[in-house]
């Protein structure tokens, strides 16, 4: 294996906007919201920056086509800025291309910016899109609920569940993030849920309930990364670095070839695996201190416990029931409220997760603050479970 | 000279019916006249069936019992083809996966349209003519023809190995008689009146022509074991029997009850359901309607005993699952307009170019078999899809079209746009390999389960409202217990 990246690039500062349905607010806005909290975290000037990443989905229904709308917003002294999409990992992309950048010696700082502006499409759930030319003439007419739904019914039949059981365990999780979301003041949706009323809610697609959905929301968030020796110039010995980023597309065998289940998402599995051993990490369940996970809907969370490798194949709905992964166990997993409660503005939604990693590691995190988190781990997952790419990076205070 | 006639046919019928009754409950205070219709039920397709789709499928039942090479011509049979300008049995022919030299045309302008090949194949003595008949009557609401009409496929095929039922004869007629008509600008049938219809039409020119036809044949009317008169109101058989001395125990059942009047479809659809129980030696008269009449007189041979038809007619009308809900059952037929959300203005543009590159993919559903690691897999690729293998270059074609496959995943999507909710999709499992994540047909909500059986069927897959063009491709569909 490579060398890998890990404490070769710091997080000298981030930002992060207000969540929610942003009606008032334009990209501009929602990304000058993010930026200067960064700017001002970080303590530098805007013209010390080297380069920028810019992450956005729905460019069409957004901000356009290409990086300038970023350099335009912010006024940035015409260095290189390039625009980055990878579906709900788009974030986590603008981030990477930034730290790569810092770790390849070719930036001493660079900025990562995603925003999506989920409002303006007039959908709820995520807009329709075409597939491809060639895609659109074989694949379902699916919707993002409905594809991982999927999830659902074959992991229930893989571990020999009765529904009614995994539905618990899937309720518990939203519940769980909806008590985490109801402490944060940049969350979307800060509101408690009983067990009951999530699992009485309307349904959008079997097994999936209203509630088991993330929220759609606008959103921008902002890392500005930078050489360690900088930040050690900036701010001392402590500050958040990056130990590892991993990305796993998908090759096509999830869509056409029977090896897998269809009850966890490979990609997760191989990206975390990588991800692990750049950090240095053997043993996660005792290492990882918090993760913040692409909990899109309940059931992915729930299997992504185990592509994580945080819970052992089947194990997750019990390890869920029994509070592991709740504010108070032993790896909490959104204590920020997640996607369950922040919505899901793709562009943003990777950062907006290392955000709350970096407050928490910084021991900023208010009334969510966790006891001496030591790694903290996000993970993105792209597309659906039949065709994804997964991203897991993992953060921790510099050694 | 040997003999020459059918060798094999087969017949299809949609997964649902409305009851008559539930029709006539919502429709009964603007014709309160249709109360004598409102019994028994008619079969109606799904919004993603069509003439083409339908003809495909009984299509396929027939080749089930017979070898598609032996299929040289093929007549795409049907008033309801929804292509003006654009080959519906090239379409059909591809779903079929057919040789490339097959010839293909289409037969329309009256309810004898599927008649006029086996009349021109009869005189000719064509072998390998597969007639593939679908109709999907477009009705509106409160006319006698929605009561009337079922929605069907049947198929037949020509040869001259194994005829199950010797093609004697056939006499035919002209008259411009209107009994009904329809235009594309009118969209649905303007139905003139009954008794004139049986009377001064039907009666006066199906005398004469079933005369002559048995006369020149040395026949009489006691000779006939099943008379077959296609027509949509269920009274007009036995009247019309009865006026040419035909005994009423020879009436064809019209399948009324169960199915109702498939249009271009019927004549192919009531001679398949007399195929079904016909003992071999049977003589068979079955006509067609329409502008003058079509007489045929066909004699069952020793084959008719050992053949077997995938499915019978009476068992598809046996199976069809009741619907009770009017405004389903409308939209199914594109009567009904409801907003159906924002997820419905999704632009469906095909593009053509990658359309017909891909064509055998997507109407054949052709998809590859590596050679190196024997994997068949959907779409064929380059490369192959099993990970341990990824052999560039080795994939021969392989149809998944006959492959039984098994639910891997599912979900009921009620978000997702589909003109008859929900949407159900998931992945599924080809017995001998293979995999897809697909869009499924026939199950009821909360009827799907993983381990079900599917089987492909061959549907439409999108609507281009914009440019009123629709694209086709295969989904998995409920197998039918029989």
């Amino acid at each position: 294996m490579a060398e890998g990246i890990k404490d070769k690039v710091a997080i000298i500062g981030m930002g992060c906007s207000k969540f929610g349905e942003r009606w008032d607010a334009r990209p501009e806005d929602l990304i000058t919201e993010a930026f200067e909290e960064a700017l001002a975290d970080a303590k530098i000037e805007k013209n010390s920056i080297d380069a920028a990443w810019f992450g956005v989905f729905y460019d069409e229904q957004n901000v356009g086509k290409s990086a300038y709308p970023l350099s335009q917003y912010l006024r940035l002294p015409n260095i290189p800025v390039t625009r980055v999409e990878n579906l709900c990992a788009t974030g986590t992309e603008s981030l990477r291309g930034a730290v790569y950048a810092v770790a390849a010696g070719a930036c001493d700082i660079a900025l990562a910016v995603g925003c999506e502006k989920l409002k303006d499409t007039g959908f709820a759930g995520l807009p329709e899109r075409t597939k491809g030319t060639f895609e659109d003439l074989y694949q379902p007419g699916f919707t993002p609920p409905g594809a991982f739904a999927q999830l659902g019914a074959a992991y229930a039949h893989k571990f020999g569940m009765d529904m009614a059981d995994l539905k618990k365990a899937m309720a518990h999780v939203s519940w769980k993030s909806h008590e985490n979301g109801f402490l944060n003041p940049k969350a979307h949706l800060r509101k408690k849920l009983t067990i009951e009323q999530i699992l009485n809610a309307p349904p959008v697609a079997f097994p999936l309930g209203v509630f088991d959905c993330c929220g759609v929301s606008d959103g921008a968030s902002c890392a500005i990364v930078a050489r360690p020796e900088i930040a050690k110039e900036l701010v001392g010995e402590n500050f958040v670095t990056v130990k590892s980023m991993q990305l796993s597309p998908s090759n096509g065998v999830e869509m056409g070839h029977q090896s897998w289940d269809g009850a966890g998402t490979i990609t997760t599995r191989k990206a975390s695996e990588r991800a692990y051993a750049e950090a240095g990490i053997s043993n996660p369940r005792e290492d990882i201190s918090m993760t913040e996970v692409h909990d899109c809907f309940s059931i992915t969370e729930l299997v992504l416990m185990e592509d994580l490798w945080l819970s052992e194949d089947g194990m997750a709905p019990k390890d869920i029931l029994d509070g592991r992964f709740d504010a108070d166990g032993d790896i909490p997993c959104q204590i920020d409220g997640g996607l369950k409660c922040f919505g899901h503005p793709v562009g943003a939604s990777g950062l907006r997760m290392t955000y709350e990693i970096y407050l928490q590691l910084l021991g900023r995190a208010n009334d969510r603050q966790l006891k001496d988190p030591k790694f903290g781990l996000a993970h993105n997952l792209g597309g659906i479970p039949n065709r994804n790419v997964a991203a897991v990076s993992i953060f921790g205070m510099n050694e | 000279m040997g003999q020459f006639g059918l060798i094999a046919y087969g017949s299809y019928l949609p997964f649902q019916a409305i009851s008559r009754q539930a029709i006539f409950d919502q429709i009964g205070w603007i014709q309160g006249g249709l109360k004598a219709y409102a019994k028994g039920k008619r079969s109606y397709a799904d919004w993603d069936e069509d003439a083409v789709t339908l003809a495909v499928a009984a299509a396929r039942q027939l080749l089930t019992t017979a070898d598609a090479t032996k299929v040289q011509q093929l007549s795409f049979a049907s008033t309801t083809a929804p292509f003006l300008d654009r080959s519906n049995a090239g379409i059909v022919a591809a779903a079929l996966d057919l040789a490339d030299h097959t010839h293909c045309h289409d037969s329309s302008g009256s309810q004898r349209a599927a008649l006029a090949p086996l009349v021109a194949a009869c005189q000719n003595q064509s072998d390998g003519l597969l007639i593939a008949a679908g109709e999907k009557k477009p009705v509106q609401p409160a006319n006698v023809m929605e009561m009337l009409a079922g929605d069907a496929g049947a198929a037949i095929l020509t040869g001259s190995d194994n005829v199950i039922a010797e093609l004697i004869a056939t006499q035919s007629v002209r008259s411009d008689f209107v009994d009904h008509y329809r235009t594309a600008e009118s969209g649905t049938d303007y139905v003139l009146e009954e008794r004139w219809v049986r009377e001064e039409g039907i009666a006066k020119i199906a005398s004469p022509l079933i005369a002559t036809i048995l006369q020149e044949n040395n026949l009489s009317v006691d000779d006939i074991d099943h008379f077959i008169l296609p027509v949509a109101y269920p009274s007009h058989a036995r009247a019309i029997a009865r006026i040419c001395g035909i005994k009423e125990g020879a009436v064809a059942d019209a399948l009324f009850t169960d199915c109702g009047f498939s249009g271009v479809a019927h004549p192919l659809l009531m001679l398949n359901d007399c195929l079904d129980r016909a003992a071999p030696g049977s003589l068979i008269l079955l006509t067609g309607f329409g502008q003058g009449m079509d007489a045929i007189l066909l004699r069952t041979t020793e084959h008719i005993s050992d053949y077997q038809a995938s499915i019978t007619v009476q068992s598809f009308m046996s199976h069809l699952r009741i619907e009770d809900n009017y405004p389903r059952f409308l939209a199914s037929n594109g009567q009904f307009h409801p907003d159906w959300g924002m997820r419905a203005e999704r632009d469906n543009r095909t593009a053509q170019t990658v359309a017909f590159d891909k064509s055998r993919d997507i109407y054949g559903l052709v998809g590859g078999f590596c050679t190196s690691c024997e994997t068949p897999q959907f779409p064929k690729a380059r490369r192959c899809v099993n990970p341990d293998c990824n052999a560039l270059d080795t994939q021969q074609d392989y149809r998944f079209a006959d492959i039984p496959a098994t639910v891997k995943s599912f979900t009921e999507d009620w978000m997702a746009f589909n003109r008859n909710p929900p949407l159900i999709y998931g992945n599924i499992s080809f017995e001998g390999g293979g995999n897809m994540f697909i869009e499924m047909t026939g199950f009821a909500p909360g009827d799907i389960a993983i381990g079900d059986k599917v089987e492909m069927d061959f549907r439409i897959k999108d609507i281009d409202d914009k440019r009123g063009f629709h694209r086709y491709f295969w989904k998995a569909a409920s197998k039918r217990q029989m």
